[in-house]
C-alpha cells in the first residue's frame, strides 16, 4: 500500500504547486490521476516515486514512512518504484545503446552480472525487438525509445509503476501496446500503478478508478472518503 | 481549386554503412482550398519526411524524386517544392506561400526574445510593414488574429503556458497568408481541451481560401476537423477517404486503418499486432502483410492504390450489418 498523505510540493515554498494532497494505492490497485495540464499532478507522481521532497507531509511505503527522496532515498525503498515519463527523449542518456538504457537500473544497484541477458528479456517482454538494442535513442523512434523506458522501469521488478503521462506522445496503437505491457506486468507481479494523464477515457479504460485532481485535497482522501463508483462518473447524474 | 498536388513523392535516405531508408514512397495526393486533409500514422511511418520534403526542409543525405506542386497566385505558374532551390524556397516558399505550425512550439520559438519580437521580425519580413507605429499595429493585429492576449505580447516563450505558446506559432504561421498551411503534429502533448481547441482554431484559419494538411498520430483530433483522412503506413499510403466514411460508417476499408481506430481506448483498446517494419528492410510486397490477419501469396506483391485504397483483401462494408456495433462507437462525435 502507497500513502501518500497531506503532501504539500512545489518548487517555491512560497507557492507551492501540490497543496495538502492526499491520496492512497491500495495493493495491487491502479489508479488514475486526472487533471489539466499545469495543475500539479506531475510534481506528486514525482514525490509519489521519492523523486522530489515534499515540503511538508509524508509518502509511507508498506506501511514504512520514506526515509529520504531522490538520491538520499534508501535503495530498498527507491527500486519499489519504476517510473515512465512523457517525453522518452528528455528520459534517456543519448549516448546509451537501448540495451545499455534499459540494463542501467541493474549497473546502478550493484547487479551486474547478466545484465545484458536480462535487458534482452525485458526488452522481448515490452515489444522492443533485439535489432534495435543496439541503437541509441535517435536511431529510434519515440514509441520504440519509450518501450525501452518502460522495459528500464520494469528490469528491477517494481512494486510501484508511476507512469506520468507515459502515452502522451504516442499513436494509438502503440498506446494500446504499452498499457497491455503495464497491465500482463501488474497481473503477473500484483504491482500497484498511478498513471498520471489527462485523457479520461483513457485512464477510465486502463484503471481501476480515475482520480480527479481538482477533487484531491485536505478534506478528500482518495480512499477513506473515495465515493461509490456509481457517483464518480459525471455521466451518472 | 487545387492547392497542393502531390504525384509519385518518394524520399530516400542514403545511409553510411547500411541500406537506404525508405521514408516515404510513391505518395499521390491532391490538396483543395478550404479543405483540411489529416495525415495519420504510426509514429516512425514517414510523416513527418513528408512534411520536410514539403518544406525543402531534407537532411543532405536524401534522395528525393516525383513532385509536389504548389499553385501559385492568380495566373503565376506552380511552383514543385521538390525541384525548388534553396533560395526559392526561402525567398518565396516558407511563410510566405507554406505556412508550419511547428510539432513543439516551446522548441520552435527563441527562447531569449518575446512574443512581440517574434511578430514583429516575422511581419516585416513577410508583409513589407515599415516604421514603427505601423509594425506596432500589425503585430497586435497578428496576435488578435488567434486572440493571443495583448497583455502577454512581451513575455518570452517560457512565460507562456502550452496553450499560449501554441497560438503564439499558430499566430507566426499566418503571418505571410500562406495558402498552404502545414501543421506538423500541432498537438502533441496537450491536454483534450487544448487539443480541441487548437485543432478548432487550425479549422478556423483555413477557412475556405487555405489548404490545411494536418499531420499528427492523434486519430481524435482528425476526426474533429478533418475533411478526409490519409493513413501512411511504412512510408505509403495505404488508404485516402472521407472522414466522416472513416471515422464513422463503413469505417476504413484497410485492415491497418481498421487496426488503428480498435487501438483507441474508447473502442477496443487493442493493438495492432506485430511492429512496423524497418525501413531499411521493406518487404518486397504489402509492408503490412507481416502483421495482417487476411495475408496471402497475393500480398508478395504490392497492392497499388487505387480508388483511394492500397490493399488485395480490403474490408468490405457488411450489408447485412453483421457488426452494428460498429457504426455506435465513432469517436470525437
Amino acid at each position: 500500500m502507497l500513502e501518500l498523505l497531506s503532501l504539500t510540493a512545489g518548487y517555491d515554498r512560497r507557492a507551492p504547486v501540490v497543496r495538502d494532497v492526499t491520496l492512497t494505492l491500495a495493493p495491487g490497485e491502479a489508479v488514475g490521476l486526472l487533471g489539466p495540464s499545469g495543475c500539479g499532478k506531475s510534481t506528486l507522481a514525482r514525490v509519489a516515486a521519492l523523486l522530489h521532497r515534499p515540503d511538508s507531509g509524508r509518502v509511507v511505503i508498506d506501511g514504512e514512512p520514506a526515509r529520504g527522496y531522490r538520491h538520499r532515498a534508501p535503495r530498498a525503498q527507491r527500486t519499489a518504484f519504476g517510473v515512465v515519463f512523457q517525453q522518452p527523449r528528455q528520459s534517456a542518456d543519448p549516448r546509451l545503446r537501448l540495451a545499455d538504457l534499459i540494463a542501467e537500473p541493474l549497473r546502478a544497484t550493484g547487479r551486474p552480472e547478466g545484465a545484458a541477458d536480462k535487458a534482452a528479456e525485458t526488452a522481448d517482454t515490452v515489444g522492443l525487438g533485439s535489432d534495435l538494442l543496439g541503437r541509441r535513442p535517435h536511431e529510434v523512434s519515440d514509441g520504440q525509445l519509450q518501450r525501452a523506458c518502460l522495459a528500464r522501469a520494469l528490469i528491477l521488478r517494481p512494486r510501484y509503476l508511476v507512469c506520468d503521462e507515459m502515452t502522451a506522445m504516442l499513436d494509438a496503437s502503440t498506446t494500446a501496446a504499452l498499457v497491455g505491457v503495464v497491465e500482463e506486468y501488474r497481473r503477473e507481479t500484483g504491482a500497484a500503478l498511478l498513471a498520471v494523464g489527462h485523457d479520461r477515457v483513457l485512464l477510465d479504460r486502463w484503471c481501476d478508478r480515475t482520480v480527479e485532481w481538482s477533487e484531491l485535497g485536505s478534506r478528500h482522501d482518495g480512499l477513506a472518503t473515495a465515493k461509490p463508483p456509481a457517483e464518480q462518473s459525471p455521466s451518472v447524474r | 481549386m487545387t492547392v497542393l498536388s502531390v504525384r509519385g513523392l518518394t524520399v530516400r535516405f542514403r545511409m553510411r554503412e547500411s541500406a537506404p531508408v525508405r521514408a516515404v514512397t510513391d505518395v499521390s495526393f491532391d490538396l483543395a482550398a478550404g479543405e483540411c486533409l489529416a495525415l495519420v500514422g504510426e509514429s516512425g511511418c514517414g510523416k513527418s519526411v513528408l512534411a520536410s520534403a514539403l518544406l525543402g526542409l531534407l537532411p543532405g543525405n536524401a534522395e528525393t524524386a516525383g513532385s509536389a506542386l504548389l499553385a501559385g497566385a492568380g495566373d503565376d505558374p506552380a511552383t514543385d517544392l521538390i525541384a525548388a532551390d534553396e533560395a526559392i524556397l526561402a525567398r518565396t516558399v516558407r511563410g510566405r506561400r507554406v505556412g508550419l505550425v511547428p510539432q513543439s512550439p516551446a522548441a520552435h520559438l527563441t527562447p531569449v526574445r518575446t512574443v512581440r519580437a517574434h511578430l514583429t521580425e516575422t511581419v516585416r519580413r513577410l508583409t513589407g510593414t515599415r516604421g514603427r507605429d505601423a509594425l506596432r499595429t500589425a503585430t497586435e493585429a497578428a496576435a488578435a488574429r488567434v486572440s493571443f492576449p495583448a497583455g502577454h505580447l512581451d513575455r518570452h516563450p517560457h512565460e507562456l503556458s502550452g496553450g499560449l505558446a501554441q497560438r503564439a506559432a499558430t499566430a507566426l504561421a499566418l503571418v505571410g497568408d500562406a495558402p498552404l498551411l502545414l501543421a506538423d503534429e500541432p498537438t502533441t502533448g496537450l491536454d483534450r481541451d487544448l487539443v480541441d481547441r487548437t485543432v478548432d482554431e487550425l479549422r478556423r484559419h483555413t477557412g475556405a481560401t487555405r489548404a490545411l494538411l494536418m499531420i499528427t498520430h492523434d486519430l481524435a483530433a482528425a476526426a474533429r476537423i478533418a475533411d478526409r483522412v490519409a493513413v501512411m503506413y511504412a512510408g505509403r499510403l495505404v488508404e485516402i477517404a472521407e472522414a466522416d466514411a472513416f471515422f464513422g460508417t463503413p469505417g476504413p476499408r484497410h485492415p491497418y486503418a481498421r487496426g488503428l481506430l480498435d487501438a483507441l481506448p474508447e473502442r477496443a483498446f487493442r493493438p495492432v499486432p506485430g511492429r512496423p517494419p524497418e525501413l531499411a528492410a521493406l518487404p518486397a510486397g504489402c509492408a503490412f502483410a507481416a502483421r495482417c490477419a487476411h495475408a496471402d501469396t497475393a500480398c508478395a506483391t504490392q497492392p497499388p492504390l487505387t480508388g483511394g485504397l492500397a490493399c488485395h483483401h480490403p474490408h468490405t462494408a457488411p450489408a447485412d450489418l453483421v457488426h452494428p456495433p460498429q457504426a455506435a462507437e465513432a469517436p470525437g462525435a
